[in-house]
């Protein structure tokens, strides 16, 4: 069954019919050629597939195209201008954060929201006490950030380089 | 993935209507358990109703001094929201212990209660299942039931072939703090609105283990009430899980403390429901809380439990392990009390 629905993504407004079954992740990959968001699992588990959806990092494998009629949604291939990188990108080529680089899309995208919830004052399981107010370096921490970036997984093992380059990113001494 | 229709009425009633006169019909949150579900064939509507963006998004003041959680609203504003984190830490530690950044900014306050079980017998098709494909029996039983129940069950080896058999737990981290803060929860359904207790929503399997919760095809969650709790009250999740991240807990436990008031304990991951622990609660009613008197209200408190043997060992482990996890939680609450 055929819907039609509206996209911004990276910039680009898109207008097609799509079956109600396509998940944004199907739609971006398959429809608009934007390979960036990988598809690992398509189980919502890996994190490879990360995006901002209306300025939030969520998984688009998770997410029916037809119920986000209108979204706005950034990839790592948008998030820096042609030729240009994003302090994120960059952090991560200086810290050597990947290897294969087949999680490196999802992670940078899920750290660009990581940055701008731990601006915000959220917590998360790794805070001692919830209660407290909590300045960005608090939420960003070595410990802080394993936790907040524990849903982007790596087969590479990249792990301890990507800690630093949230941290670098962030403007947070390591 | 089989084809469905979708649709996003104009309003909540519109969407109870729709979804009450097409018995092959469910609501969309934020899908990510249902959307999984689509994929793995365990759900097969042929109506999508989508409500995400139709129920309130909002986490406001009730005149009681409660708060009112929106149906919509996400895991990640409830768990960031200042006035839950300082007037109920147990929730926002709860969502903040379950799935990860990425979900919880997607999962809502009305879709979290309701996600299904994570008994793997239940995701995968081929196998028999009570609950996804009721009459077909219960693959879990002497099966891989590490994460499986030992509260609410009717024996040690139920009969894997009877209908009404399932030892499956519910996953949910955020309905255990629920539990313990008595909640409540807001419905509109096809015959109006109605009040349900959060002790309240979830069922055991009883005759029908299909059935999660008491609520009717057709109903709706609008929003989850937090009464007001005593100034002072302290309240804390406890997770334990197999990595210290990203994981289903093993058991889990909530727990509210009023000051001088009496301590109210809910268990995760233990049973088909969130379960409260109200024989626990009860010998300890007017008791001084020490490791001695939680640990022997809690030895009470299961002593029907049944440890479900199976593939590494079974679960037995589970009953020493929510025991202790109860006695280490009401330490350190009862310690930050008198500190
Ligand atoms: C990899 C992974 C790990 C996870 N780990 C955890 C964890 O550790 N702890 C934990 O607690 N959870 C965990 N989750 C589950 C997650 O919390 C749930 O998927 C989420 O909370 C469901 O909310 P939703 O809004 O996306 O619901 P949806 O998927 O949209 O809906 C879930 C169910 O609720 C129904 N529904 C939704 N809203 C309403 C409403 N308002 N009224 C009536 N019915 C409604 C739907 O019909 C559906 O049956 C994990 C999920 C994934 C994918
Ligand atoms: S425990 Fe319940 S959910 Fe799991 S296989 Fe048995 S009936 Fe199905
Ligand atoms: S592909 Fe989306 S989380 Fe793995
Ligand atoms: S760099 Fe290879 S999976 Fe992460």
């Amino acid at each position: 069954m055929d819907a039609q629905v509206t996209l911004t993504v990276d910039g680009t407004r898109h207008q097609l019919p799509v079956d109600t079954r396509t998940t944004l992740l199907d739609l971006m990959r398959e429809r608009l050629g934007n390979t960036s968001p990988k598809k690992g699992c398509d189980h919502g588990q890996c994190g490879a597939c990360t995006v901002l959806l209306d300025g939030q990092r969520q998984l688009p494998c998770l997410a029916l195209a037809v119920a986000h009629d209108g979204a706005e949604i950034v990839t790592a291939d948008g998030l820096a201008p042609a030729g240009e990188l994003h302090p994120v990108q960059q952090a991560f080529l200086d810290a050597d954060a990947f290897q294969c680089g087949y999680c490196t899309p999802g992670q940078v995208c899920s750290a660009v929201g990581v940055i701008e919830e731990a601006g915000r004052g959220w917590p998360s399981h790794a805070t001692a006490d919830v209660t407290a107010e909590l300045s960005p370096e608090q939420a960003l921490t070595h410990d802080e950030v394993a936790e907040r970036m524990s849903g982007n997984l790596c087969r590479c093992a990249a792990y301890v380089n990507i800690v630093p380059a949230v941290q670098q990113a962030a403007g947070v001494q390591a | 993935m089989k084809p469905f229709a979708y649709a996003r009425p104009a309003d909540v009633a519109e969407a109870v209507r729709d979804v009450a006169a097409e018995p092959n019909a469910v609501f969309l949150a934020g899908g990510t358990n249902l959307v999984d579900h689509l994929k793995l064939g365990v759900a097969r509507p042929d109506l999508v109703v989508d409500v995400r963006t139709l129920t309130s998004a909002d986490v406001s003041d009730l005149p009681d001094g409660g708060l009112r959680l929106g149906a919509a609203s996400t895991n990640s504003e409830v768990a960031a929201d200042r006035r839950v984190r300082e007037r109920y830490p147990v929730l926002a530690q709860a969502l903040l212990a379950g799935a990860t950044g990425q979900l919880r900014n997607t999962a809502t306050t009305g879709g979290n209660p309701l996600q299904r079980t994570r008994c793997v017998y239940f995701a995968d098709v081929t196998t028999p299942c009570n609950k996804r494909e009721p009459g077909s029996g219960c693959s879990a039983v002497g099966g891989y039931t590490r994460y499986h129940a030992v509260l609410g069950t009717t024996a040690a080896l139920p009969d894997p072939t009877a209908p009404e058999t399932c030892i499956a737990t519910h996953p949910s981290d955020m309905a255990v703090a629920l539990a313990a803060l008595d909640a409540q929860v807001q419905v509109l359904g096809p015959a109006g609105e109605r009040t349900i207790p959060f002790t309240e929503l979830h069922r055991l399997p009883g005759d029908d283990p299909s059935r999660d919760t008491v609520l009717e095809h057709g109903e709706l969650i609008t929003a989850i009430d937090l009464p007001p709790l005593p100034a002072g009250t302290r309240s804390a999740y406890r997770k334990v899980r197999d990595r210290a991240s990203y994981a289903y807990a093993l058991v889990s436990v909530a727990a509210v403390l009023p000051p001088g008031g009496d301590v109210r304990i809910a268990l995760g991951s233990v049973a088909h429901r969130p379960w409260r622990a109200t024989r626990a609660e009860e010998l300890l009613r007017g008791a001084e809380l020490t490791d001695h008197s939680v640990r022997a209200a809690m030895d009470a408190e299961l002593a029907g439990a049944q440890p479900q043997p199976g593939l590494g060992g079974g679960n037995g482990f589970k009953i020493p392990l929510v025991n202790r996890t109860v006695v280490a939680t009401l330490r350190a609450l009862t310690s930050e009390a008198s500190a």
